[in-house]
């Protein structure tokens, strides 16, 4: 039936394809319609593959059996991979992912290359210029993510990956010579089809992605990761141009624009310039550490479980502030269990999250969530506030950076001006941690030594499953 | 020429028309001052002082005979309809407050004695006549003393202490129309130490209010109160309602109350009602600046202070009056700006030309000149504190991004991601618009003319891709925070629509070549990450109950 394969009707499919795409960015901005649109995702996911497999024979040539046996296998381990992570490893599995976008442009790209003109000679012009463009990012999101992946992990091909940025002396300098590399390769590849220039430009980006993730400091964690999700989405449209493909064109824009949003409201949250963020601390004051005087004096008290329970016992209202270490220590569980046990005694349990709390944006509601902690107490951090100087007690948990009263107080602090939870208002606050270790920032945090602070050293779930024991006995 | 400082007789006025160090100036400027005996004494200023500055002592009779009188308070008209002024020569020159608009029994009657009247109250309030302007100098004295006298009348501290016998609280002002008043008053209350908020309907003050360490409070309805010569207009019903509802809000919270709000040639506005009053907490106090003018108070009795429900309520019309001092040193230098304006004691002439002077302008020789018709071109309300509205305001715009009920705390921030302005959405709207407009010509329109094949499916191509941004722009952002994580793994799956550029690569005539081999294995990767991102968003979603 010529109709069923006609171009126009594959035309059609594509449209609807992209219009599920959009319905599905927008079902997931609420929590009433994110499961429906998430189904719209795999439903015009599915008839964009059906369509694309559907147009082939009028297209000429035929697929090969290998590339059937590639989708399923792709499936499959993306499958494996889905079911078998952890929360807490959420933010590794999404940046590994799209380490695999970018590896799939780089490939296309080759394939395009290599199939040339379709008459053994090199592609034509435009194709060679859109072929490099789709190249380089999709080089530059592979390589960054890898890097994103190793930072969030903390260790990468057995090496310990440190979250701290790195700063090259006159790193600016360097990017701009990859740029002017990365150009004299596109001119040679554009010339004359020279596939050295693909290669070089290739290499150049892949250095380039891993130095720009290299540069950011892991407070800025999850910006970055929002970024790669945006290069992912540029490259898809890099390669839609390539392939003259619409459906490419139009997804690659609004997952590229989506993910540039998201990284810039996130920016927002935190006091960053967007553009420190892409270029690695671009603009950024050098932090300034060693000067001495940012230490803070006084004591560090701290409490055991069993007085704590005592303290709680007495509470009317407790705010409890989740960070990287409730997610290292898996102890959303036992949280979730001492906020039950404190519900039942009517105390009034809330929960703050900062905007960039975790490893990854939105990491500590996933967590909450996947423990049972209705998300109606789950407070942002302009809602929670203003209510801190009425809390009774204040629980941080394996939060560091973004409780640190030195980003008001101190302008030399290397995250000054980065909004924070302000639970030093609060008439007690507990800071669980493992030790006395800086955080993810690596700077230290005057709040451990305010007068109403109290330590609970230890792991976390093993310290709230303490606290919940004294407070059933 | 003679300048006549005459003494007020009204039994409430202490201040006199200018002080010894004024009268001093004028004699260097070449100019006779004869000081009626005991015109300074209460505002302490004692005769010997005017003596020592050069100006000569006279009785009332000499001193109302002079070429040029100099007086604050308007000429007393008795009841027979003889004036105060009746003394005066033919001809001669009075400077005054006048209020023409309100007393042209007056008016009519200076004019028959042909008298040049010039009105101190009508200086227009514009840049340069900045430090002509008398009603400005007093409005900044009343509302510093709105102060003194609240505190007067306040039982406890308006700063917080801590002491050993306790903790006691600031106290919590509210300020009513942010103009000269208003301000001086926010000024005055914040050296004491109190938390203070002011209300205005004109979102300009702002600035000013915040720049003496006021919070701003304001109304969520858009219409703006600027109304000319830096006065507050009046206000629509809705607004009002809104506005009235944030008092009574704050009529709960606040211990003082200074109300300013004046509008030129009207009753003062009532916005602070019987049940507001009651609504406040016993002890605390009101301060009705527009008392005068019958007060923006229910309950204000001009000239008393009473007490309703234990809450003080001051009247006073006369608040610079309680100040004669410094009140008569700053009217004093106003008539001297005005004076200097008008040519000085060599050049001293009317001029019909000058903007700062022919508003004022009352009668000349006994020809009535008032209203004074629009100037060529009305400068634009000078934003100046200083500049701004004598006591200002109707009141009252949007509310702050805190609420009343908790004020901003010390270290708040802004809330993180606003939605985008809707000036940006326009943008991006008529963007989009245009985007879908050059497809559909590029499209299907006659374009071939145009460029060749390929240039016209690039152009094609880019507005498909424009338009897709401006759509990924509106649907992202509102998204919920607590969602950013899901978001991101879907998009990340929606980013591997990649794989129909491996599919695509993918044809062959049944051979593999390294291109076919290359796209199979961009498929593959391809695949993993649709198939693990839905699955994984799916599990995440899965989770989140209410």
């Amino acid at each position: 039936m010529p109709f069923l394969n006609s171009q126009a009707l594959i035309n059609a499919a594509y449209l609807v394809a992209g219009v599920l795409f959009i319905l599905s960015l927008r079902g997931l901005s609420g929590q009433e319609s994110a499961r429906r649109g998430n189904l719209y995702g795999v439903i015009g996911m599915a008839i964009a593959i059906a369509a694309t497999l559907a147009s082939n024979p009028q297209l000429g040539g035929k697929f090969h059996p290998v590339l059937f046996a590639a989708i399923l296998g792709g499936a499959v381990v993306g499958g494996v991979l889905a079911a078998r992570v952890g929360m807490t490893q959420m933010p590794e599995l999404v940046a590994l992912l799209h380490s695999f976008v970018g590896l799939a442009a780089v490939l296309v790209g080759f394939s395009l290359d290599l199939f040339g003109d379709g008459a053994g000679g090199p592609p034509s012009l435009t194709h060679r210029i859109e072929i490099f463009i789709d190249v380089w990012i999709g080089a530059i999101t592979l390589t960054g993510s890898i890097l994103a992946f190793g930072k969030l992990r903390g260790k990468m091909f057995g090496l310990k990956v440190s979250g701290r940025p790195l700063l090259l002396p006159g790193r600016h300098v360097f990017n701009l010579t990859m740029l002017g590399i990365s150009l004299v390769g596109a001119y040679l590849y554009a010339k004359d089809g020279n596939q050295l220039g693909l290669h070089i430009g290739t290499a150049v980006a892949c250095v380039l992605g891993v130095h720009l993730v290299a540069a950011i400091g892991g407070a800025d964690m999850p910006v970055v990761v929002s970024m790669l999700n945006s290069y992912s989405g540029w490259t898809a449209a890099a390669a839609g141009f390539m392939l003259g493909n619409d459906l490419l064109i139009i997804t690659g824009a609004l997952v590229g624009s989506s993910g540039a949003i998201l990284s810039y409201i996130m920016c927002r949250a935190m006091n960053r310039s967007i553009w420190s963020v892409i270029f690695g601390g671009f603009g950024a004051a050098p932090p300034k550490q060693a000067a001495g005087a940012a230490q803070p004096a006084g004591d560090v008290l701290d409490i055991d479980p069993a007085g704590l329970a005592e303290k709680l016992k007495e509470a009317k209202s407790v705010v409890i502030i989740p960070g990287y270490g409730m997610a290292v220590g898996r102890a959303q569980h036992a949280v979730r269990e001492l906020t039950e046990v404190l519900r039942g005694r009517g105390v009034n349990v809330r929960f703050a999250i900062h905007p960039v709390a975790g490893r990854l944006p939105g990491h500590m509601n996933v967590l909450l969530a996947e423990a049972n902690v209705p998300y109606d107490i789950v407070m942002e951090m302009d809602e929670i506030n203003p209510d801190f100087p009425t809390t009774d007690v204040a629980m941080v948990i394996g939060a560091n950076d973004i409780v640190n009263p030195a980003a008001e107080d101190d302008p030399t602090s290397p995250i000054a001006g980065m909004p924070v939870l302000q639970v030093w208002k609060a008439k007690l606050v507990i800071v669980n941690k493992r030790s006395r270790a800086a955080g993810y920032a690596g700077i230290d945090n005057p709040l451990f030594y305010k007068p109403v602070t109290r330590m609970l050293f230890g792991d976390a779930k093993d310290a709230v499953e303490k606290v919940v024991a004294a407070l059933k006995a | 020429m003679k300048l006549g400082i005459v003494k007020e007789i009204r039994a409430e006025e202490r201040r006199v028309a200018a002080s010894p160090q004024v009268v001093g100036k004028w004699i260097k400027g070449g100019w006779e001052v004869q000081v009626e005996r005991g015109a300074g004494d209460i505002a302490s200023y004692p005769d010997n002082q005017y003596e020592a500055a050069g100006a000569t002592l006279v009785d009332r009779a000499a001193a109302w005979t002079s070429d040029i009188v100099l007086k604050l308070r308007p000429p007393v008209l008795n009841d027979d309809g003889t004036s105060e002024a009746d003394q005066m020569r033919e001809g001669a020159t009075l400077v005054s407050y006048i209020f023409p608009g309100e007393n042209p029994a007056l008016v009519e009657r200076l004019a028959t004695k042909k008298l040049t009247v010039l009105a101190m109250d009508q200086v227009p309030r514009i840049s340069r006549a900045q430090k002509m302007d008398a009603l400005s100098s007093m409005a900044n004295i009343a509302g510093y003393r709105a102060v003194i006298e609240a505190a007067n009348r306040y039982g406890s501290f308006f700063t917080g202490q801590i002491t050993a016998a306790g903790k006691v609280r600031p106290a919590k002002v509210l300020i009513i129309g942010a103009g000269v008043a208003g301000l001086a008053a926010l000024g005055a209350a914040r050296g004491l130490g109190a938390i203070v908020r002011a209300f205005d309907v004109r979102a300009a003050v702002e600035d000013q209010v915040k720049s003496l360490g006021g919070e701003f409070l304001t109304v969520t309805i858009k219409e703006s109160g600027d109304g000319a010569g830096g006065y507050a207009k009046e206000m629509s019903k809705e607004f009002l309602d809104a506005e009235y509802a944030l008092f009574r809000e704050q009529a709960k919270d606040v211990d003082i109350v200074i109300t300013t709000a004046l509008i030129p040639g009207k009753p003062a506005p009532k916005l602070w009602f019987t049940d507001m009053v009651e609504l406040m907490k016993p002890g605390s106090v009101i301060v009705d600046l527009a008392a005068e003018k019958g007060g923006n108070c229910d309950l204000t009795k001009p000239g008393e202070v009473i007490v309703h429900n234990g809450v003080t309520i001051i009247g006073y019309p006369d608040l610079a009056c309680r100040m004669p001092h410094v009140a008569s040193e700053l009217y004093g230098t106003n008539l001297l700006h005005f004076l200097d304006e008008m040519g000085g004691a060599a050049g001293h002439k009317i001029d019909h030309e000058n903007d700062a002077v022919r508003p004022a302008l009352v009668l000349e020789q006994g020809e009535k000149k008032w209203p004074a018709p629009p100037m060529k071109k009305a400068e634009a309300p000078k934003p100046a504190p200083v500049a701004a509205a004598a006591a200002a305001a109707v009141v009252a715009v949007k509310p702050a991004p805190t609420g009343p009920a908790h004020p901003k705390p010390a270290h708040g921030h802004t809330p993180a991601a606003r939605p985008p302005s809707r000036a940006l959405g326009m943008v991006m709207t008529m963007l989009g618009i245009a985007a879908a407009i050059a497809f559909v010509a590029l499209r299907y329109g006659k374009a071939d003319a145009l460029a060749s094949e390929s240039t016209r499916d690039l152009l094609q191509h880019v507005t498909v891709f424009v338009m897709a941004i401006f759509v990924g722009f509106q649907v992202v952002w509102n998204v919920a925070p607590a969602l950013h994580t899901p978001l991101m793994s879907v998009t990340n799956a929606i980013s591997g629509i990649i794989v129909v550029g491996g599919l695509l690569g993918a044809r062959s005539d049944g051979t593999l070549h390294g291109s076919t081999m290359v796209a199979i294995a961009a498929t593959l990767f391809a695949t993993i990450n649709i198939a693990g991102g839905f699955l994984v968003t799916r599990r995440m979603l899965a989770m989140f109950r209410k």
